[in-house]
C-alpha cells in the first residue's frame, strides 16, 4: 500500500502544515518508504499482546484539586506574537 | 594537565582547595567556547555566567559550597531556562525567551553550578547526526568533516572538545548515548521517570529522559546525584527515593554476569566497531566477570516500532506549537487557517515535518490500529524480550552505533538515517537505563560500548562504567586541537 501526493497533502493539512509541490513530492515519497519499514510490524503476531502505553506500567498520580499556580498571564503573555487586553489575537475569525 | 581536561571531580578539589577560583574556570571555558569551530552552543550565556560563578567563588570562600558548586557546564536547548532564550534547536522558538525554569535547571541552579550557555541540538531532537538544527551543524571534535551523532550533539561536542566539563543531555531513541560514544565521552540515559520532565521540552513523552553526558562515569554519577528525584509536576515521575550514585562505584564487580544479545552483533555492525566492542568485553572478563549469550529476538522490529510510536506521540505534542500564545508566527496572515499554516509550515524543519505527518497519519480513522496500536503492542513483547535476558544477566553489553560518526551531509535518506539507531532504540521502548562509554577506535574515531542494565540499576552501571575507566584510559583521550 502506499500514498499517493494527494493523500499526503490531505496529511500535511491535517497537520496544518502546507507543502510546495516539489515539498509534497519528496514527502510522498519519504512517507512512503517509511511507511513501508513500518509495514515490518505485520509479520509480528501480537493477538494476545496488550498494548504498553507507558513503560512503568504506572497508574496516574492523583492530588487534591485546589489552586497551585500563581497567576503568570502577564510573563506568559509578554513572549506571545500578538495579545490585547489579556487575550491573545489572531485575525478576525467571525465578521 | 590543562585544566580543561580535569573532571568534575578534580575541578571541584581545585575550587575548593583554593587552587584556581569559579571565575577563572568559567572564563576559561567561555574563552575556549569564543575560539571553537564546534558550533556546540545556540547560545552563550557569558554576564550570567560570570555572575553565577562569583556568586560560587562567595559560597566557597565562606566554607557553604557543596561538591558541584562553581563547576561550569553546558545545558541542553531543551531545557526550559527563565529569561533565556530556549529553542530546542528550531526557527519556531527562535524567539522564545521562556518564562520558567525545567526542574532540571533549577536543580542545577539550586546546586550552584554555572551555565556557561545552551547547547546546540537537532530540531526538537529529532534526529542522529546534529544536522537538523536551524542553527547549523554541529562539528565532531574528532573530525570536523565527520557528525557529533544527535540529537544531544552540541552536549557531546561541548564535553569531547573540552568547552565545557559535563553536559546535559536527553534521550528519546538514543540521543545521549549514540553522540556519547560518536565524540568519545561518557553518557547516561537513567530509567525512565528517574529525571523530571518538566520544562524539557516534549518530543515523545512515552520516551524522553534526560541525563548527564560527562568524561567519567564518577563524574556522572556526581551530576546524576542533583539531576534526579521525584517531581510533582512530571506526571511520570518516579515517586523514588533517589541514592547516592557514588556510594558503589568503588564496588568490585568480580562475578558479574554480562549478556551480549546475539541480535546486536549481526549484520550491519562495522567489524572495527564490533572487535573493539569486544575487546572491551574481553577486559571485563579479565577483571572477574563472565559472559553469556543472551537474545533479544523482536529487537530488530524496534526501528518501525520506535518510528511509529515517537512521530505519533511527537505530531501530538508540536501541535501547541501553532503561533498564537508563543513562538514564530508568519508575516501578515490573512486569515486564522493562513496563520496555523504558514507558521508551522515556515517555522518547522524537514525532519519534523516528516515525524508530524507520520504520525498523524498512523494515528488517524483507519490506520490507528494497524500502525499505532500494532507498535504499542510490539513494544511490549520487546520489553519482555529483555526482562526474560535479566533474569539471566546483571547487564547487558553491545555496541551504541552500528558505525563510527560518518561524514556530514552523507546520509540523506531519512530511513537510512534511522537505520543507525538500531542498537539504542529498544532500552527507550522498554524504559530501560543505559550508558555508553569509550571504548576504543576505529578510523581514528571514537567507539562506544553499551551498557543496558535493569529498571532502577543506576548504581550498578555507573559501578560497572568506572571499574572498566580505572582499568582503561579511552576516557581520558582527548581530541587534537582540544588538548
Amino acid at each position: 500500500m502506499s500514498l499517493s501526493e494527494e493523500q499526503v497533502g490531505q496529511i500535511a493539512y491535517l497537520a496544518r502544515l502546507s507543502l510546495s509541490d516539489e515539498e509534497l513530492q519528496s514527502n510522498t515519497k519519504d512517507l512512503n518508504s517509511i511507511l513501508s519499514l513500518a509495514e515490518q510490524l505485520a509479520e509480528i503476531k501480537t493477538d494476545d499482546i496488550t498494548p504498553m502505553a507507558h513503560p512503568l506500567h504506572m497508574t496516574q498520580r492523583l492530588r487534591e484539586d485546589k489552586v497551585t499556580e500563581k497567576d503568570q498571564s502577564e510573563s506568559f503573555q509578554a513572549i506571545a506574537p500578538k495579545t490585547g487586553k489579556r487575550h491573545y489575537l489572531v485575525p478576525t475569525v467571525i465578521e | 594537565m590543562s585544566i580543561h581536561n580535569k573532571t568534575i571531580a578534580q575541578l571541584s578539589k581545585g575550587l575548593n582547595s583554593g587552587e584556581f577560583s569559579s571565575v577563572e574556570l568559567t572564563q576559561h571555558y567561555l574563552d575556549r567556547i569564543n575560539s571553537s569551530q564546534l558550533n556546540a552552543f545556540i547560545t552563550v550565556t557569558d554576564e550570567l555566567a560570570m555572575e553565577q560563578a562569583r556568586s560560587a567563588d562567595d559560597k566557597i570562600a565562606k566554607g557553604n559550597a557543596n561538591i558541584l558548586t562553581g563547576i561550569p557546564y553546558a545545558h541542553k536547548d531543551i531545557f526550559c531556562t527563565n529569561g533565556i532564550k530556549t529553542s530546542a534547536g528550531s526557527k519556531m522558538l527562535d524567539n522564545f525567551i521562556s518564562p520558567y525554569d525545567a526542574t532540571v535547571s533549577h536543580k542545577l541552579n539550586q546546586a550552584e553550578l554555572v551555565m556557561l550557555g545552551k547547547a546546540n541540538m537537532d530540531e526538537f531532537a529529532m534526529g542522529s547526526s546534529n544536522e537538523n538544527s536551524y542553527y547549523g551543524d554541529v562539528k565532531n571534535p574528532w573530525n570536523i568533516n565527520k557528525i557529533p551523532g544527535g540529537s544531544s550533539g552540541g552536549s557531546a561536542a561541548a564535553v569531547a572538545g573540552r568547552l565545557a566539563p559535563f553536559a546535559t543531555g536527553t534521550d528519546t531513541g538514543g540521543s545521549i548515548r549514540q553522540p556519547s560514544s560518536l565524540c568519545g565521552i561518557t553518557g547516561l540515559k537513567p530509567t525512565y521517570g528517574r529525571i523530571s520532565r518538566y520544562g524539557m521540552i516534549a518530543y515523545a513523552s512515552s520516551l524522553d529522559q534526560a541525563g548527564p553526558m560527562t568524561q567519567t562515569a564518577e563524574d556522572a554519577a556526581l551530576v546524576l546525584n542533583v539531576m534526579a528525584g521525584f517531581d510533582e509536576k512530571d506526571s511520570t515521575s518516579a515517586e523514588r527515593d533517589v541514592e547516592d550514585y557514588t556510594a558503589s562505584l568503588n564496588d568490585s564487580i568480580k562475578g558479574l554476569t554480562i549478556g551480549l544479545p546475539k541480535e546486536f552483533f549481526s549484520e550491519g555492525l562495522d567489524d572495527e566497531v564490533a572487535s573493539q566492542v569486544m575487546a572491551a568485553v574481553k577486559e571485563f572478563e579479565s577483571m572477574g566477570a563472565s559472559v553469556k549469550e543472551v537474545s533479544l529476538p523482536n529487537s530488530a522490529y524496534a526501528i518501525p516500532t520506535y518510528y511509529i510510536v515517537a512521530p505519533c506521540e511527537c505530531s501530538s505534542n508540536l501541535s501547541r506549537l501553532d503561533g498564537v500564545r508563543y513562538g514564530y508566527r508568519c508575516d501578515d496572515p490573512k486569515d486564522l487557517e493562513d496563520l496555523y499554516l504558514r507558521s508551522r509550515s515556515e517555522g518547522f524543519g524537514e525532519e519534523v515535518k516528516r515525524r508530524i505527518m507520520i504520525g498523524a497519519y498512523a494515528l488517524s480513522a483507519g490506520y490507528y490500529d494497524a500502525y499505532y496500536l500494532k507498535a504499542q503492542k510490539t513494544r511490549h513483547l520487546i520489553s519482555e524480550d529483555f526482562k526474560k535476558a535479566f533474569k539471566d544477566v546483571d547487564v547487558i553489553m553491545g555496541p551504541v552505533s552500528p558505525t563510527t560518526a560518518f561524514d556530514l551531509g552523507s546520509v540523506k535518506d531519512p530511513v537510512s538515517m534511522y537505520l543507525a539507531d538500531i542498537y539504542t532504540l529498544s532500552a527507550n521502548l522498554a524504559g530501560l537505563p543505559g550508558m555508553s562509554i569509550p571504548a576504543g577506535f576505529a578510523q581514528n574515531l571514537p567507539v562506544g560500548l553499551q551498557l543496558i542494565g535493569n529498571y532502577w540499576s543506576e548504581s550498578k552501571l555507573l559501578n560497572i562504567a568506572h571499574q572498566f575507566q580505572m582499568q582503561t584510559n579511552w576516557h581520558t583521550k582527548v581530541p587534537q586541537g582540544s588538548e
